[in-house]
């Protein structure tokens, strides 16, 4: 996993409620390999539809947004299927971190592991902060995981939750495989106890 | 007599027996008793393998490819895509070199594992259950807790049996009274989401009760609890009782003899003590659901069949207004338009939703005797080869092609359309799925969520249908 160094970035602002793993990585790319660059999947059928008609062309296609690696997103962000191919999507896009008053429960774990930072804050802070970048496009902001902050494209400064264990991981660039590995012993001896209380199913003959 | 202090839910007695560390930071490493494997999980393994380790507990893992299986053929080799063919037999060959149990395309118990897991009797009261898919949510209603994980967490369950996981909190949703004709587990379960939306039990893990939920079937409850997901839930978890351990009994992993007495005494101590408390309580009246179905797209877009499309600009949220007006140009609907004046092109039965017997035979129920309207193509695809077996057992196959139906093998086909089972861009799909987001059932696709018996009605009439209209009139000869 690689390493959550300081972030300052433009921040891109996804206007939208609900966006679900289906919008951020289309089934039909469930069946490519990690090797490929899941970036150009993301959002794929969003962007195609936007520019086959007269509308704006997707925010990640808009020239201020371009290098954006921020998202400042609303509730609910990556709701829907477990696919980690919508985390990889976003990380091979570039995308580092995604603020939102809410995350589906799955998506928030599956990027942590990949090392992309999902930051809860406050609905009305949110708000705040799409209205500042839609006003401005192309705006800052500044991401601290050290000490736990979010700065506003205006230098505001808002404080943020994460589990001291995943920051850890975050900041080192580590998985928890091999953390876990070293609990090995208190796996076995929790076997040890459970196996007679909960058998794995056997007798599955045709 | 338990003291308040010690009273514990469901969730909490499955979730402190499964404990095995804890963390500084709050994080439980939970231990997990049976891991599901689809073939899409199938990066997993080579996660596994770049790290230099192997599957720790074969013996508590169990796959079957569902995502990449062809649904007109048995034969991995009529997968003309290399990538999906590639998917579903990397699955095979990899459970083979590890020595995981695989229910193999060739073999009748191939299936959804949503399905199949229950129907094996591999889902258990009181284990912890997690797959890479996020309806595993679906076999809470054994009285386990179960849910969805993502490929890094598959590979680490791989390599350790085990998870580390804050503890939710939970909800409990009580629906009381008697569901009406023609209204199912379906409609209860999306109705709840309507009610509370697709954020609503966010970081919460759902117990499910009163006299609806408990008079419900097994395969009812699965329903309920394969939804919970949609609802933002964790998981969502039934109390095991008398249902669900006829159910169980007898079949091929279930415990025997002995081993199922000692079982049962144990299950029967798990459903949530009396003074237990929740951290959010929600209750519903079932004599007020009717038949439901989705306009929108997102699974809180819900209304009863009676309904009108709704006008986004009459809402008062900014953000609601701006997602309602996109939902409805996606669908191509208009507000104020009848549901019953929707036009559909095609029709699905099946999925980890409703995909098994009692979902067949209710569609049949339906179908029985009437036609597919013209112009509509519809589809049955069980959740399994066990359930197709069984509905050809009892004839129900034959109920769906005299009608003009067609009847396929199992797989999650449609639903998501990842085996290439895929609706056309612009067409209308009835659908007894659980998600109707832009572009689940293929790019441009329009899907209306509704339960088997409102998707065979819709069948025959070739419109979004109250079912029951059809309650009370004959079949046709």
């Amino acid at each position: 996993m690689k390493k959550f160094e300081a972030l300052h970035a433009v921040a891109v602002p996804i206007q939208q409620s609900n966006v679900d793993t289906d919008q951020i990585l289309p089934a039909r790319y469930l069946q490519k390999p990690r090797s490929d660059n899941f970036g150009d999947y993301l959002f794929r059928d969003v962007r195609a539809r936007r520019q086959g008609s007269n509308e704006m062309p997707f925010v990640l296609d808009q020239e201020s947004y371009r290098n954006g690696t921020i998202l400042v997103a609303k509730n609910n962000f990556g709701c829907g299927s477990s696919r980690e191919h919508a985390v990889w999507a976003l990380c091979d896009h570039g995308i580092r971190a995604v603020i939102a008053p809410s995350f589906g429960d799955i998506f928030f774990s599956n990027a942590l592991k990949n090392g992309l930072l999902p930051i809860v804050l406050p609905a009305a802070t949110v708000a705040a902060l799409q209205d500042a970048i839609v006003a401005r496009p192309g705006s800052q902001m500044k991401v601290d995981l050290e000490a736990q902050i979010v700065l506003a494209p205006d230098g505001t400064s808002h404080e943020f939750a994460i589990d001291s264990f995943a920051k850890h991981c975050m900041l080192n660039g580590l998985d928890e495989v091999d953390y876990t590995l070293s609990q090995m012993q208190a796996i076995v001896a929790f076997e040890r106890s459970h196996d007679d209380e909960m058998p794995a199913p056997t007798g599955g003959q045709r | 007599m338990i003291d308040k202090g010690e009273a514990q839910t469901l969730f909490e007695k499955v979730w402190s027996r499964h404990r095995v560390v804890e963390r500084d930071d709050g994080q439980v490493l939970l231990y997990i008793d049976n891991h599901l494997v689809q073939d899409g999980g199938v990066p997993a393994f080579e996660f596994l393998r770049q790290r230099g380790l192997t599957p720790r507990a074969p013996h508590r893992t169990f796959a079957t490819p569902d995502h990449y299986v062809p649904t007109d053929s048995r034969d991995l080799a009529t997968i003309a895509d290399p990538e999906k063919r590639f998917m579903a037999q990397t699955l095979a060959d990899e459970s083979a070199r590890a020595g995981i149990t695989h229910f193999g395309i060739d073999d009748a118990r191939q299936g959804i594992l949503h399905v199949i897991g229950p129907e094996q009797g591999l889902s258990w009261p009181g284990m912890v259950i997690v797959c890479g898919d996020s309806h595993t949510s679906t076999h809470g209603a054994m009285g386990a807790l179960a849910f969805g994980i993502g490929a890094t967490e598959v590979a680490h369950v791989l390599a350790t049996q085990s998870l580390w996981q804050r503890k939710a909190k939970t909800m409990r949703i009580t629906v009381d009274g008697a569901l009406q004709a023609g209204v199912s587990a379906k409609d209860v379960v999306l109705s709840i989401i309507g009610k509370i939306g697709t954020a609503g039990a966010t970081g919460h893990v759902i117990e499910y009760a009163g006299t609806t939920i408990t008079g419900l079937s097994m395969e009812g409850r699965l329903t309920v609890c394969n939804m919970s997901i949609e609802a933002g839930a964790r998981a969502g978890m039934i109390a095991p009782d008398d249902t669900t351990f006829q159910y169980l009994e007898g079949r091929p992993y279930s415990p025997k003899g002995q081993d199922w007495d000692s079982a049962l005494a144990r299950w029967r101590r798990l459903p949530s003590d009396a003074e237990a408390s929740f951290d959010r309580e929600v209750s519903l009246n079932a004599g007020a659901i009717l038949p439901m179905v989705s306009w929108g797209t997102s699974p809180e877009d819900v209304l009863p069949i009676t309904g009108r499309v709704p006008d986004p600009q009459a809402l008062a949220n900014a953000d609601r207004r701006e997602s309602g007006m996109r939902a409805l140009d996606y669908m191509g609907l208009t507000p104020g338009m009848k549901l019953t004046d929707v036009q559909i092109d095609q029709v699905f039965i099946g999925s980890c939703t409703n995909g098994r017997i009692d979902d067949l035979r209710s569609a049949a129920s339906v179908i029985k005797g009437r036609k597919v309207a013209a112009g509509v193509k519809a589809w049955v695809v069980p959740g399994s080869g066990l359930v197709k077996a069984q509905a050809e057992a009892e004839g129900l196959d034959r109920v769906f092609t005299a009608a003009g139906f067609q009847w396929r093998h199992a797989g999650c086909s449609m639903c998501l359309g990842t085996n290439g089972d895929i609706v056309a861009p612009g067409k209308r799909c009835a659908s007894t799925t659980n998600r109707n987001f832009v572009g689940r059932q293929g790019p441009g696709s329009r899907t209306h969520l509704l339960s088997p018996m409102m998707a065979a009605a819709a069948a025959v009439t070739g419109r979004l249908t109250d079912v029951r209209q059809f309650m009370d009139e004959a079949p046709q000869p």
